[in-house]
Order: C-alpha cells, then sequence, then structure tokens
C-alpha cells in the first residue's frame, strides 16, 4: 500500500486502518467535517499535532517530534497518547462473565476482580472480531476497551448476543462511556508521573491491574497496561477533565513525557510484537494462528463454550497451518502484503505490518507463514516491487517488553 | 553487516541534523526551502537542467512530510524515465512513497551514496540528496513544471487543504 509523495498524510492511515478496503475507502475520502474530533482536538493542533483521519476520528500521527524521535522517547522517558477514538464500556449483571465468556476465549472467570487480560472476540469459525483488554472489575462487572475501528461491528455483536442471553433470563446490560476520554501514559517515567497526580500507591499496582481512584482530581479507570511493550497506564477520564489531566502529566514529567502521535504508537506496537487488528489479525485469522494461544484460558480449553471453539480447540490439538512470525530483512522496509517466499524463491505467506524499527535502526515485520516454517532462524525472502531481499524469522517481541511485575 | 551500518548512520546523521535544527509546525512548513532557478512537478520532485543533463531529486517540503528516509530504491543507470512516472520509491520510518519523474529521459547517472545514506534526502534534498541524473529526451517537458515561486504557492495550498 503506497503511493505518491502527495499523498503523504494519507499512507499511513491507510497502513493502520487497511483490512476492509470499502471502509478505508470511506476512511480516505471523508471529509474532514465527517471526522469526529477528542476533547483534546485543539489541545493536539496546539502543540503542533498533525492531524490525519483515522477510524473516523481526527487524530495526531505525529507532533513536532518526528517518529524516529517520539518512539525513541517513549521507551527513554515516556509518551502520552490520546486514544479516546477507542472504546470503553462496562458490561454488568450478575450473569455478565457467564455472558462475556460465549464470545470470548479468556478464563474471565478465573480472573482475581481487578485484574485484567488480552483476549480475542471470535466468531463461529474462529476467526478474529477484535482483540481487546478487558478487566475483571467485581464478580458483577467488567470493563473492556475495543479498537476505534471495530467499534460497529463489535457492539452490534455484543448487543444480538445480549439480546439472545437476557431473552433466555441472563442477567446483564452494558454502559459506553462515550462521556470519558482515554489517555495512554507509556514509558519509564509512567509511574513516578502519575504518582505525583493521586494518592493511591501506584506501585504496588501491577501490570494487568485495574483500579478505579482518583487522579488529579476526578474518577479515573485506571488499567496499568499498554500497547507499546513498556510499563505504563491506560487512564479512563471524564472528558471535562481531560484536558487538564494531560497538562498535568506533561507538566509533572517535567517535558520528559511528550505527547506522541499514532505514528509512533504504530513503530512501538510492532517493536513489542504486539497485534494491530485488521493488519495482522483478521476475520479469517483465528488466536491460535495469530499466536496468542496463551490467551486462551486452560478452562476454556478443556470446556470451550465460545464461538468458533470447535476448529480453535482443534487447531491447538493439530497445530495451525499458519502462524503468525516476526521477520528481519535487508534492503527496503517489508510492508504489508509484501510476499514472504522460501530460499527457492516459492511463497509461503505474507507480511501483515512491518517498517524500520526506530530502537533496532533495522527493518522488523511481522506476518504469516506455513506451519513448519515459522521456526526463528528460518531464511526467507522477502519480494517487494519486483526484486527479492534476504530475510530470516525471528522470535518476538522483537524490543524487550518492561512491563511492571512484581 | 552492511544494513546495520547504513541504518545506524542514518540515525545518527537525522540526530545529528534534528537537534541542530528547529523544530517545523504545521505553519513552518509552508516555509520548507524552496530553491530558485530549479522546476518543480506537483508530485514534489525538483529537476535542476544544466546543459545537457537533468539532475532529479525530491523537495525539502517533501523530506519534511515525509521524516527520516531509511531506505530509497532508485534504478540502474543506463535505464529510462517518463514524466510523471514512478522510477523509485523513498521509505521513510511512516511509509512508501513512489518517485515520479517530471521530465523524460535516459538516466546517465545515479546517486549511489542514498545506497549508504539515505538520510542525505533529509539532510541536504537539493544537494547532497539528489536521486538521478537524466538526459532528458524531450527538454520542452520542462516548459510545464513549475517555478519556485509558483511551487511554493502549491505546496501553501496543499498544506491548507489537508
Amino acid at each position: 500500500m503506497r503511493g505518491g509523495l502527495w499523498q503523504l498524510g494519507q499512507s499511513i492511515t491507510r497502513r493502520l486502518a487497511q483490512s476492509d478496503k470499502k471502509t478505508i475507502a470511506r476512511r480516505c475520502y471523508a471529509s474532514e467535517a465527517d471526522l469526529k474530533k477528542t476533547v483534546l482536538y485543539d489541545f493536539h493542533v496546539a502543540n503542533g499535532g498533525k492531524m490525519v483521519p483515522f477510524a473516523g476520528w481526527s487524530m495526531p500521527i505525529q507532533y513536532k517530534d518526528s517518529i524516529m524521535e517520539s518512539t525513541l522517547n517513549c521507551r527513554e522517558n515516556g509518551s502520552l497518547f490520546d486514544v479516546s477514538h477507542m472504546c470503553g464500556l462496562s458490561l454488568k449483571g450478575k450473569d455478565a462473565i457467564a455472558f462475556l465468556e460465549k464470545l470470548v476465549v479468556a478464563d474471565v472467570a478465573g480472573l482475581a476482580p481487578g485484574t485484567g487480560s488480552l483476549t480475542v472476540f471470535t466468531n463461529e469459525k474462529g476467526g478474529a472480531i477484535d482483540d481487546s483488554v478487558i478487566t475483571k472489575v467485581t464478580d458483577d462487572h467488567i470493563y473492556l476497551v475495543v479498537n476505534a475501528g471495530c467499534r460497529d461491528k463489535d457492539l452490534a455483536h455484543i448487543e444480538e448476543h445480549m439480546k439472545a442471553f437476557k431473552a433466555k433470563g441472563g442477567d446483564v446490560g452494558w454502559q459506553i462511556y462515550d462521556e470519558r476520554s482515554l489517555l495512554a501514559l507509556q514509558g519509564p517515567l509512567a509511574g513516578s508521573t502519575l504518582q505525583f497526580l493521586t494518592k493511591e500507591d501506584l506501585s504496588k499496582m501491577y501490570f494487568g491491574e485495574f483500579r478505579i481512584i482518583d487522579i488529579n482530581g476526578s474518577k479515573c479507570f485506571l488499567t496499568r497496561t499498554g500497547y507499546t511493550g513498556e510499563d505504563g497506564f491506560e487512564i479512563s477520564v471524564p472528558s471535562e477533565n481531560a484536558l487538564d489531566l494531560a497538562k498535568a502529566i506533561l507538566e509533572k514529567s517535567e517535558g520528559k513525557v511528550r505527547l506522541t502521535g499514532l505514528g509512533a504508537r504504530d513503530s512501538l506496537r510492532l517493536e513489542a510484537g504486539l497485534c494491530l487488528y485488521g493488519n495482522d489479525m483478521e476475520q479469517h485469522i483465528t488466536p491460535v494462528e495469530a499466536g496468542l494461544t496463551w490467551a486462551i484460558g486452560k478452562r476454556r480449553r478443556a470446556e470451550g463454550g465460545f464461538l468458533g471453539a470447535d476448529v480453535i480447540l482443534k487447531q491447538i490439538a493439530d497445530g495451525p497451518s499458519i502462524r503468525r512470525v516476526g521477520l528481519f530483512s535487508a534492503g527496503p522496509p517489508a510492508r504489508s502484503h509484501s510476499e514472504i517466499q522460501n530460499e527457492n524463491g516459492e511463497s509461503i505467506g505474507e507480511v501483515t505490518s512491518g517498517g524500520f524499527s526506530p530502537c533496532l535502526k533495522k527493518n522488523i515485520a511481522m506476518g504469516y507463514v506455513k506451519s513448519g516454517l515459522h521456526k526463528p532462524g528460518t531464511k526467507v525472502k522477502i519480494a517487494i516491487r519486483g526484486k527479492t531481499y534476504e530475510g530470516s524469522i525471528t522470535k518476538m517481541p522483537f524490543v524487550a517488553t518492561k512491563y511492571y511485575k512484581p | 553487516m552492511a544494513l546495520r551500518m547504513w541504518a545506524s548512520s542514518t540515525a545518527n546523521a537525522l540526530r545529528l541534523s534534528t537537534s541542530c535544527r528547529p523544530h517545523f509546525s504545521p505553519l513552518a512548513r509552508c516555509f520548507s526551502s524552496v530553491v530558485d532557478g530549479l522546476k518543480y512537478a506537483n508530485s514534489h520532485e525538483w529537476v535542476k537542467h544544466e546543459g545537457a543533463v537533468a539532475t532529479i531529486g525530491i523537495t525539502d517540503h517533501a523530506q519534511d512530510h515525509l521524516g527520516e528516509v531509511v531506505f530509497v530504491d532508485l534504478p540502474d543507470a543506463g535505464g529510462s524515465v517518463t514524466k510523471a512516472t514512478g522510477f523509485g520509491a523513498v521509505e521513510s520510518v511512516k511509509a512508501t512513497s513512489d518517485i515520479n519523474s517530471p521530465i523524460s529521459g535516459e538516466i546517465v547517472e545515479v546517486n549511489s551514496k542514498l545506497t549508504e545514506t539515505p538520510g542525505l534526502i533529509n539532510t541536504s534534498p537539493y544537494e547532497d540528496g539528489w536521486m538521478i541524473k537524466v538526459k532528458p529526451s524531450n527538454p520542452s517537458e520542462l516548459e510545464s513544471l513549475m517555478g519556485a515561486k509558483e511551487y511554493t504557492k502549491f505546496c501553501e495550498e496543499e498544506d491548507a487543504s489537508h
């Protein structure tokens, strides 16, 4: 997916949004006025944010810092992202867990209250509808955040199944947090910076944990998670307090935590080996193929009971026919849809996302190859613009993750 | 390994260059440098016609929008280029962009320095970062390109419409 220089602003949006071609076309040609704005829109513009259409929203792709600088600064100091385009919601009711377990692969019942996990919403064929971080707040309250680009589809899917579930007497309802904004604070200074703004002892709050606490004077949903591979938080804040919170975070870090856009967010998540839904995971890709078997709880493997369980459990038993892998390559960065070949030049798969790693100073990519050819060290060729370049399959993450764990 | 070498040298060059020049705000982007005497295509390439040979590269405005260039795909000398048709690609951290030739002709030389140091496109878009030299087959094509003033206006209008 590439364009001429004049399409610059659009190209990354396309690369980030991709998947459904019709949707992309609509996104790309949506006029500025049709785009939704987060409450921080003016703040982004005032700080030099270069706004681009993304999943129906006008979002900053970068600020004054280049993508390279922003990526490095996140790992050295910290980054603040506005991710209010993502959709936060709660499922509440005494059967909320039983309901959600029909739709996702996680062992939600087995989560300790106040903890969460990455999970996958599946369809009847075992393919991924979306990936999502879910938190069991209490036994009758689940909090989750779904992708902006999947919002309509996810909510329709949840609603349809919720109706059927309730018709059979199940107790579950939802609350969608459109009145809240979502900030992601990531990087080594995330904890110490946020600690200035809350009385809660954050040193006792570990990766994957969730709390509802007062931050900078307002009631926030705090999750120690992120999409960069660094320690950090996602903070759901009442929208009227979002601007104050963003300013306070930047100020308390003494300028070291910097506003960071979607461009560096993509580099960071790629370096961390994390999937971008729509690129690295789609309707026809199962969590097993995507390398997320670890997210399918032991009990769920034994019992099934989620959409597509028959397909997924069979894949766990027999092994999937394709697998998501990491790649290093020479030459130009391998972007999505580049063909992956074996050493004889035969096609063995396709790159799903890739780019130049600001931290490693070399090309990294992820993609899917046939099982058996997925082992780290396997030599491959990657076809780009009619030429092939040397590559090899490698373990992910590309850059070591630094999650805050006990 | 060669790959590592070019990559780290680019990064070093870029970090150096970015630290000693002021950050561009979107407003300042309108004032990316445009050189008098060159001809410009609306796809943001420049041509410098001197005697029998024309040098081609991408503009300061283009490199600023692209961000750090990490790889440059160039054709071989001896081949030909056609006006408004792609002859290569520039890869930045952000994206891949096709580079079109503003004129038609035979490629007489390519800038091999860009293989080792693609960041020259960022640090010196009009000088060391040139991409190809062409013997024009139809010099009258140059007439249809923009002059410096016209191109500056074109960039301002394009930025405003984004």
